[in-house]
C-alpha cells in the first residue's frame, strides 16, 4: 500500500508572493522522508501543496502517476492524509469521536458507519496508545496526547501516503521521539510513506530514509541522510557553522552548530 | 460491554440498518428534538387559547383542524391565533439554525445573525421602505431581505480580506458593519414623518402580533426546505470545525460548502426576520442551549430548530399572558433575555465566550 509523490516543476503562490517557484522532487514510496529548511523557505507550502490544500500556480503534483487534479476530493483524501501544524479541536468532542471523523472519504450519505469503520478506528486508537483515552476530550489532552490522537485520526483515514507539518512542534523531547517512533513503527509495519517536516537536524538525520533541504522555494539537496548532512549543508540552508559528526548510539550523522555565519562569509561559501 | 464498545460509532450513536443504508442516529438527540418539540406544540396550543375570545385548551384541537362545532371559534384560531402560532414556530426553527450554521462556521458562540450585523442591516432594508417609500408590508418583508443579504455579503467580503470568516475576525467585521447599519437605521427614523417612524419603531420591537398567513407560510416553507440540506451538509459543517485544513484533506469542498451553508442560513434568517421583525436572542442562544443538552460533537440541525421554535412560543405566550397592561412586543422580550444571557456569556472568568463547541 503505497504510492509515491512526486512534484513536477512546481509553483505555488499565495496572492503574487511566489513561495515554490518550479520545484521538482520526489518522495519515494514507502519510506520516511523529512523536509528540511530554514523559516520561511517553503517547507510547509509545499507540503500544503501536494496535500492539494494550495492548487499550483504551475507545474503539476503526481501521486502513483495521476495527477491530484484530476482525483475526486473523497478519492484523494483515501490516498494522501495530511495533518497540518497546531490543529485544535472543537471543545468536548473526545478522542473517538475526533478519529471517526478520520473515515469521511470512505463515507457516503448512505453509509455512515461500516465494520471496516470500526476496524480502522478501533486499529488506529490502538497503535497510537489512545484507545484508553477514548472518551476522554482531545482538548483536555496533554500536548503529546493530543498530537497522537489527531495522528490517529490520519492513521483511521487509512491513507497510504501521510503528510505531517511540524507534528514535533510545542512538544516537549520525551513526545518528539514518541511521535517520531510511532511514524516509524507505522511505516516499517505497515509500509506507509511518510512525509514529515522538522526542525531538529539530529532527528531528522535519524528517522529520516530520504531528506529533503529546502531553500527559497527551492530544493537545495535530495538523498540519504548520510550522504546529505555535511558541513556545507548546514551553511547554505541555515547559514549557520556547525560540526557534523556521527551520533554516538545511532550512527547517523549529528548536527552540532557553532554560530551563524556573517554575511560576507555566507557569500563566501556560496 | 468492552467488545460492544470498540466496535460502536462513538459520540453514543448508533447504526440504523435500512436495507443496504447504514445510517448513524443519536437516542438522545431524537429524545432531545422531540421533547423540544413536543414543549413547543404545547406551548403554541395554550397560547391558542389566549385572546379577547375563551377558548378551552380541549377545544383547540377540533378548531385548528376546523371540526369545531362553534364556526366564530374556528375563525378566532384558524384565522389569527394559529398564523400567529405557525409564525413563531417557523421563525423561531429558522432563527435557531442559523444561529447554529453561523456559530458552527464562524467556530464561535458569538457568531449570530444578530451580533454579525445580519438583523441590524435587515432593518435598514425595512426601514428603508417604510420611512422612504412609506412602503406595504410585504415591500417591506423584502426590504428586510435585501437589506440582510446584502449586509452579510459585505461582511463576509471584508471578513475574507482580513483573514478568513472563522474565528473573531467574522464577528468583530459583522459588529463594525451592524454598528453602521445601526447609525443608518437611527437617522432613518429622525428624517421620517412621525407617521412613518412610529410604524418603524413598531416593526423594529419584532412582534407577533397580527401575523397571518402570509407571515406564517414563507418562513415554514422556507425551513421545510432548507432544513433537508442542512442535514445533508452537517457532517461536512463538523468537519470544518475542525479547521479548513483538515476538513478539505479529508474530501470536503471547502469553499463550495460554506457558500451554501451561508446561503442557507442567510435565507433563513432573513425569512424569520420578514416574518416577524427582528427577534433578538433566538439565533444566538438557541444552538447553544441545545448543544449543551445534546451534549453532540455535531452542529445541531433540527435540534437547534426545535430549541428555536420552542423558546419563541413560549416568550410569545409569556408575553401574551404577562399581567401588564399594555402588550410587550415579543422581541423586546426576546432581547432582555437575550441580553443576560450575553453578559452572562461574556462574564470574564468563564473563558468560554466561544463556547462549548469551540476553543
Amino acid at each position: 500500500m503505497a504510492d509515491s509523490l512526486v512534484a513536477e516543476e512546481l509553483t505555488l503562490r499565495y496572492d503574487d508572493r511566489t513561495i515554490v517557484d518550479r520545484l521538482d522532487v520526489t518522495l519515494p514510496e514507502g519510506r520516511i522522508t523529512v523536509i528540511l529548511g530554514a523559516n520561511a523557505c517553503g517547507k510547509s507550502t509545499l507540503l500544503r501543496g501536494l496535500a492539494r490544500l494550495l492548487p499550483p500556480a504551475s507545474g503539476r503534483v503526481l501521486l502513483g502517476g495521476d495527477d491530484v487534479r484530476s482525483l475526486p476530493p473523497k478519492a484523494l483524501a483515501r490516498r494522501v492524509g495530511f495533518l497540518p501544524q497546531a490543529a485544535t479541536a472543537p471543545g468536548g468532542v473526545t478522542v473517538a469521536e475526533l478519529v471517526a471523523r478520520g473515515r469521511y472519504p470512505h463515507q457516503r450519505l448512505l453509509q455512515q458507519w461500516s465494520p471496516e469503520d470500526a476496524d480502522a478506528v478501533g486499529r488506529a486508537m490502538r497503535s497510537t496508545g489512545m484507545a484508553v483515552l477514548r472518551d476522554r476530550p482531545v482538548n483536555e489532552l496533554s500536548g503529546g496526547q493530543r498530537q497522537r490522537a489527531w495522528i490517529a485520526m490520519l492513521l483511521a483515514q487509512e491513507t497510504p501516503v501521510m503528510l505531517l507539518d511540524e507534528p514535533t512542534t510545542y512538544l516537549d523531547v520525551a513526545h518528539q521521539l514518541e511521535v517520531l517512533e510511532l511514524c516509524r513503527r507505522l511505516n516499517r509495519e505497515q509500509g506507509r510513506t511518510i512525509v514529515l517536516v522538522l526542525h531538529d537536524l539530529d532527528q531528522a538525520c535519524r528517522y529520516a530514509d530520504h531528506l529533503v533541504v529546502m531553500r527559497e522555494g527551492r530544493v537545495i539537496a535530495t538523498g540519504a541522510p548520510e550522504r546529505v548532512m555535511t558541513t556545507g549543508l548546514v551553511a547554505e540552508a541555515f547559514g549557520v557553522e556547525a560540526l557534523v559528526q556521527r551520533h554516538p548510539v545511532t550512527g547517523t550523522p549529528m548536527v552540532v552548530p557553532i554560530a551563524p555565519l556573517s554575511i560576507a562569509d555566507e557569500e563566501a561559501i556560496v | 460491554m468492552r467488545g460492544a464498545s470498540a466496535t460502536a460509532p462513538p459520540g453514543g450513536r448508533r447504526v440504523l440498518r435500512l436495507g443496504r443504508a447504514t445510517l448513524l442516529v443519536r437516542p438522545r438527540t431524537l429524545v432531545v428534538t422531540t421533547v423540544l418539540a413536543l414543549v413547543a406544540l404545547c406551548a403554541g396550543a395554550i397560547a391558542m387559547t389566549v385572546g379577547s375570545l375563551p377558548v378551552p385548551l380541549y377545544a383547540v384541537p377540533s378548531a385548528v383542524l376546523g371540526v369545531a362545532d362553534d364556526a366564530t371559534t374556528v375563525r378566532a384560531v384558524q384565522g389569527v391565533r394559529l398564523p400567529r402560532v405557525l409564525a413563531a414556530i417557523g421563525a423561531g426553527a429558522a432563527l435557531g439554525v442559523s444561529g447554529s450554521v453561523f456559530q458552527s462556521l464562524a467556530r464561535n458562540a458569538l457568531g449570530s445573525p444578530d451580533v454579525i450585523g445580519f438583523t441590524t442591516g435587515a432593518a435598514t432594508g425595512a426601514l428603508v421602505q417604510i420611512v422612504l417609500f412609506g412602503a406595504q408590508p410585504t415591500q417591506v418583508a423584502l426590504g428586510t431581505i435585501v437589506g440582510g443579504v446584502v449586509t452579510v455579503v459585505i461582511v463576509m467580503l471584508l471578513a475574507r480580506r482580513g483573514g478568513g470568516i472563522a474565528g473573531r475576525q467574522l464577528i468583530l467585521v459583522g459588529i463594525g458593519v451592524g454598528a453602521m447599519a445601526a447609525a443608518v437605521n437611527g437617522l432613518l427614523l429622525v428624517r421620517g414623518t412621525l407617521d412613518a417612524s412610529s410604524q418603524a419603531n413598531l416593526w423594529l420591537s419584532g412582534s407577533l402580533d397580527a401575523r397571518q398567513w402570509s407571515h406564517a407560510l414563507p418562513v415554514l416553507i422556507g425551513v421545510g426546505v432548507v432544513i433537508p440540506i442542512l442535514l445533508v451538509l452537517s457532517r461536512r459543517a463538523g468537519l470544518m470545525e475542525l479547521g479548513d485544513d483538515i476538513a478539505q484533506q479529508l474530501g470536503v469542498r471547502v469553499e463550495r460548502t460554506r457558500l451554501v451553508l451561508v446561503g442557507c442560513a442567510v435565507v433563513l434568517a432573513a425569512l424569520a426576520t420578514a416574518a416577524v421583525g427582528p427577534i433578538a436572542f433566538v439565533a444566538l442562544a438557541a444552538p447553544q442551549l441545545v448543544r449543551r443538552l445534546l451534549r453532540t460533537d455535531a452542529p445541531p440541525v433540527v435540534g437547534a430548530a426545535a430549541m428555536g421554535a420552542a423558546l419563541l412560543v413560549v416568550a410569545d405566550l409569556v408575553t401574551q399572558v404577562l399581567p401588564v397592561t399594555f402588550a410587550v412586543p415579543v422581541g423586546r422580550m426576546t432581547g432582555v433575555v437575550g441580553g443576560l444571557y450575553l453578559l452572562w456569556l461574556l462574564v470574564p472568568g468563564r473563558g468560554s465566550a466561544d463556547g462549548k463547541g469551540w476553543s
